[in-house]
């Protein structure tokens, strides 16, 4: 390891460490939820580091800037609370952190010496030319394990659901009163800042197949861009009673499931799409699922206030 | 030390940050935030762990982008019912 690599590896572990251990033992909320959203950037930058460049987008949309939107959302209804941790045997606790830290870092630095893992990337890697997408990771997540990215649309769809029903037996004070009109500078930054969100979006799908992005890295920023629209009034409220927000959040689970369908009956087997199609399939399949996230995104961020106005 | 070994032991260290906070903290918030650092320490471990080799191992990666995406409908599905149960005390 030459020394400047050293240094940077050493001041991000060291930053994101420092920024976790911040997040959880500072005593404000706020600035709990500002250091987690720094915690990601860093965890970003890791991504980056360690050749994931894929993780380092959607970790820089989804884990730092998403979550933290919904965490300020669910600070803003929670009445503080500062609760001291108790202090009494500390050095027992200490005993405890550090003997389970030695007996997993036994167990996993003995598995990053492992040389059997060698097959899986070369298959990957000689297999990537017939999948129909000329980016490894891309072709891991909608052909060789396609079933996962579909199970993974469902899971959202659920917590989608979830969401709804909760909302429906208790009113959110937060969405009633409590919004905030939104400030003139945002209006006048959400309308420039819109449209160059939709193009990183659709240019982090296109080049999906190809480079780092896809589906999933496009649908975030795309979530960010309806967020942004919605939180300065720019977009009326996203009810799930509206046919466009239902039609959104339902195409991809659907157009997935109907090609999984689709070529298990008619193809060779569940989600082995027939060779010619493939490129085809996966583009239209990570189109919708682009939709499908944003929107379900969004709404998970900052949808739903039908409740309150009745 | 290499870097894939720093990155691994940064990966547990973060996992433990995390389980330490949810055993200790009250919070509900705190506790929700501490899942999620335990879940990108368990990221990190993976990513680590695809570094490994001189070619990247895209199967590790694709696990990872799934995972972000379960993790952040189960934060919001958690903090979800997290605003149900301010709710249901301020009421009650």
């Amino acid at each position: 390891m030459e020394i400047a690599e050293a240094v940077l590896d050493t001041a991000l572990i060291g930053l994101l460490l420092t920024m976790a251990w911040a997040t959880l033992h500072t005593q404000r909320m706020s600035a709990a939820i500002a250091l987690f959203a720094g915690f990601g950037m860093v965890l970003a930058l890791i991504w980056a580091r360690l050749r994931a460049p894929d993780l380092a987008l959607a970790e820089a949309a989804i884990g730092a800037g998403l979550t933290s939107a919904l965490l300020l959302r669910a600070a803003s209804i929670t009445r503080e609370e500062t609760i001291r941790i108790p202090t009494s045997r500390l050095w027992l606790r200490w005993l405890f952190v550090t003997a389970v830290f030695a007996w997993l870092a036994v167990h996993v630095l003995a598995l990053s010496t492992l040389d059997g893992g060698h097959s899986l990337p070369e298959l990957v890697t000689g297999q990537t030319p017939n999948s129909g997408v000329r980016h490894p990771v891309t072709a891991v997540l909608l052909n060789f394990r396609a079933w996962d990215t579909l199970l993974e649309l469902l899971v959202l769809l659920l917590a989608l659901l979830g969401f709804r029903q909760i909302a429906r037996h208790n009113r959110h004070p937060y969405d009633a009163d409590h919004h905030p009109a939104p400030w003139p500078l945002l209006k006048a930054w959400s309308r420039s800042l819109a449209p160059l969100l939709v193009v990183t979006g659709g240019y982090l799908l296109w080049r999906g197949s190809d480079d780092p992005g896809g589906a999933f890295q496009a649908g975030a920023v795309l979530a960010a861009a309806l967020v942004l629209l919605r939180l300065s009034g720019q977009l009326p409220v996203f009810r799930w009673s509206r046919w466009t927000v239902r039609l959104a959040a339902l195409t991809g689970p659907a157009l997935f499931l109907s090609v999984a369908i689709g070529s298990a009956v008619m193809g060779e087997g569940w989600l082995n799409y027939p060779d010619n199609a493939s490129t085809l399939l996966i583009v239209l399949i990570e189109s919708a699922a682009t939709v499908s996230i944003a929107v379900t995104l969004a709404f998970l961020v900052a949808g739903e206030e039908e409740d309150i106005a009745e | 030390m290499t870097i894939v070994t720093a990155y691994l032991l940064a990966g547990l260290a973060l996992f433990l940050i995390g389980l330490h906070g949810l055993l200790t903290l009250q919070s509900m918030l705190r506790r929700i935030m501490a899942v999620n650092l335990m879940g990108s320490g368990v990221f990190l471990v993976l990513t680590a762990l695809a570094a490994r080799l001189p070619e990247t191992d895209p199967v590790l990666h694709a696990l990872v982008v799934t995972g972000l995406v379960v993790s952040i409908s189960a934060t919001a599905l958690a903090l979800r019912l997290h605003g149900a149960l301010e709710r249901h005390r301020e009421d009650g």
